[in-house]
This record gives structure tokens, sequence and C-alpha cells, in this order.
């Protein structure tokens, strides 16, 4: 008895901590695209939060630039199962960028250069959620990663972080995106590991 | 012809339509890479298999290459396929044996 050590078992990868379920660690970063690359020129991005109403909000890349901007660093899951640990971002907080924004919306879509559209709801990038970033690991967001900035939104799968984002739409009801319509999970919390739709 | 390399396309599709046709073999009981597709977006019509592929995303990408619209969308969960079609207009199968 005791003799077989139980560390002989493979992987388990419950046991590494802040890996949500069936998620496995990589310490690249892989790429995923549903679409060609966009190479954003600076004077032309802007990025525009329009209301239910439709009145909308906007900064150019120097405007933007001049927000107060945060350093952090979170965990990211993709929903084709890596997460990578620990990662460091620089960027502007959707508190910021919603705080004079007059709304009653309870959910976003976020649009992106290219067409790409995700749902989120207006509380999950509240409260220090969720962010547009610019800079990963100290260097410019290169646009394989979704530059010249990206949606972060980490406790969400990585699908909600829309690359190349162009702005949010604030709406009364949910609507799928772009993903959630073709079979994936309106929400899409890790922890509950709500990859399709009916998870 | 399916493509080989990541370089194949310069659009930055790694493949192209035939690559979809294990999955949709699942589905339809034709090949529906041999079927012509008509895009939603630009009416550009032309064989499944000359489709624009993404494959390294949550789901398969299928685009246009004369617009880039997005055609067909294939997501693939443990139990089911989900096969979006709004971005083609309409699918044309050649039945075999007719």
């Amino acid at each position: 008895m005791g003799i077989i050590s139980r560390g002989f078992g493979g992987r388990r990868r419950e046991s590494v901590p802040g890996l949500p379920p069936g998620q496995y660690l990589t310490h690249d970063f892989p790429v995923l695209s549903a679409g060609p690359t966009p190479r954003v020129p600076l004077d032309r991005w802007r990025f525009t939060i329009t209301t239910e109403t439709g009145e909308k909000t906007s900064w150019n890349w120097s405007e933007f630039q001049a927000l107060p901007a945060e350093d952090f660093t979170v965990d990211i899951h993709c929903v084709t199962k890596w997460s990578k640990l620990g990662t460091t971002w620089r960027g502007v907080s959707l508190d910021t960028l919603l705080g004079d924004v007059e709304s009653s919306a309870d959910y976003t879509m976020a649009h992106s250069f290219g067409g790409y559209t995700t749902n989120v709801p207006m509380e999950d990038l509240l409260d220090g959620k969720a962010w547009v970033v610019y800079k990963f690991e100290g260097e410019d967001l290169h646009p394989e990663h979704g530059g010249p900035a990206r949606l972060l939104i980490p406790h969400l799968y990585f699908w909600k972080s829309a690359k190349w984002v162009t702005g949010l739409t604030l709406m009364p009801e949910d609507e799928p995106g772009f993903w959630e319509a073709a079979g994936y999970h309106m929400y899409g919390d890790p922890w509950r590991e709500q990859r399709y739709q009916g998870d | 012809m399916t493509a080989t390399s990541t370089e194949e396309f310069e659009d930055g599709a790694t493949l192209d339509g035939n690559a979809m046709a294990g999955d949709l073999r699942e589905v339809f009981a034709v090949d529906v890479t041999s079927a012509r597709y008509m895009c939603a977006g630009c009416r550009h019509t032309d064989a499944v298999a000359t489709l624009r592929l993404w494959n390294r995303a949550p789901g398969l990408v299928a685009r246009c290459p004369n617009c880039e619209d997005v055609v067909i969308r294939v997501v693939r969960a443990p139990d089911k396929v989900y096969l979006d079609l709004r971005g083609s207009v309409r699918l044309e199968v050649p039945l075999e044996g007719v």
C-alpha cells in the first residue's frame, strides 16, 4: 500500500491553478483569425461608441492615447482550449470610455475592421473587467494579435476580445455576433465551460 | 487544388475550400466542395472548393475569393456541426448518376 506513486498519472490539467476546466497551458501566443489581417494606419484609426439612440462618442488615435491608461496582468483563455497565464497589457479601461456615455442599454456589440462582431453584456465591460489595449508585454500590439488596438475581456473566452476593434454599439436586447451566430455560446464563461450554444 | 503552405494565398488564407470536405461529408450525402455557391455579398459564383478558408479559428471560415465576404461558417461542437450559410444566396449541388 502506498508504493505506487500517484504522480505517474500524467498531466492533470485541473491541478494547475488559474486554469479553467478543459483548458491546457501554452507559453506561446497562438494566432487565431477568421479572415485577412487588416493593417490599420493610425491616422485612419477611430474608436466609436454608438448608443441605442444613435448618439456617437469617438476618439481618434491621438485622443485615445491621451486617455488615462492602465498596465495590468491577466490570464487569457481561448475556446480552442489553450490558456495563457500572466499576460501583461496596457490599455484604456472601458469604465473610462463609457464614463460619459448616457445609456441604459444592457448589451453591447463590439465591431472590428474586417467586419468581425461579438456581443458582450454591458456589465461585463464595467468595474475594471475590460479594456481597449494597445500594448502587449511592453510592445505595440502586433496586427496579428489585433493591433493597433483590441478589446480585452479576460474573464470571458478570448473570442470576445475582438481584434482590430473599431467600436461598440449599445443595445437594449442581446444579439449574436460572428461566432455566436454560428453556434458558439452567447456569453462564453470559461469557468463554466460555456463553449457552444446550450453549454 | 488544396493549399499546402501558410503563404499560399496573398490574402492570408492558409487553405482553400477543399479542406472543408471532411466536415461537410458528415453533414451531406454529396460532396459539397464540388457544389457551386453564389456569394450573398457580390453574387460571385464558383465551386465551394475555390473559397478561401481560414481554419486557425474557433471554426472554419470560408470567404469569397472575389470580395472576401464570409460565405460559409462551420463550427464543430462535440455532438453536432453548425453550418452557417447566410453568406451564400444558394448552393447548386450536382447529383451523381443523373
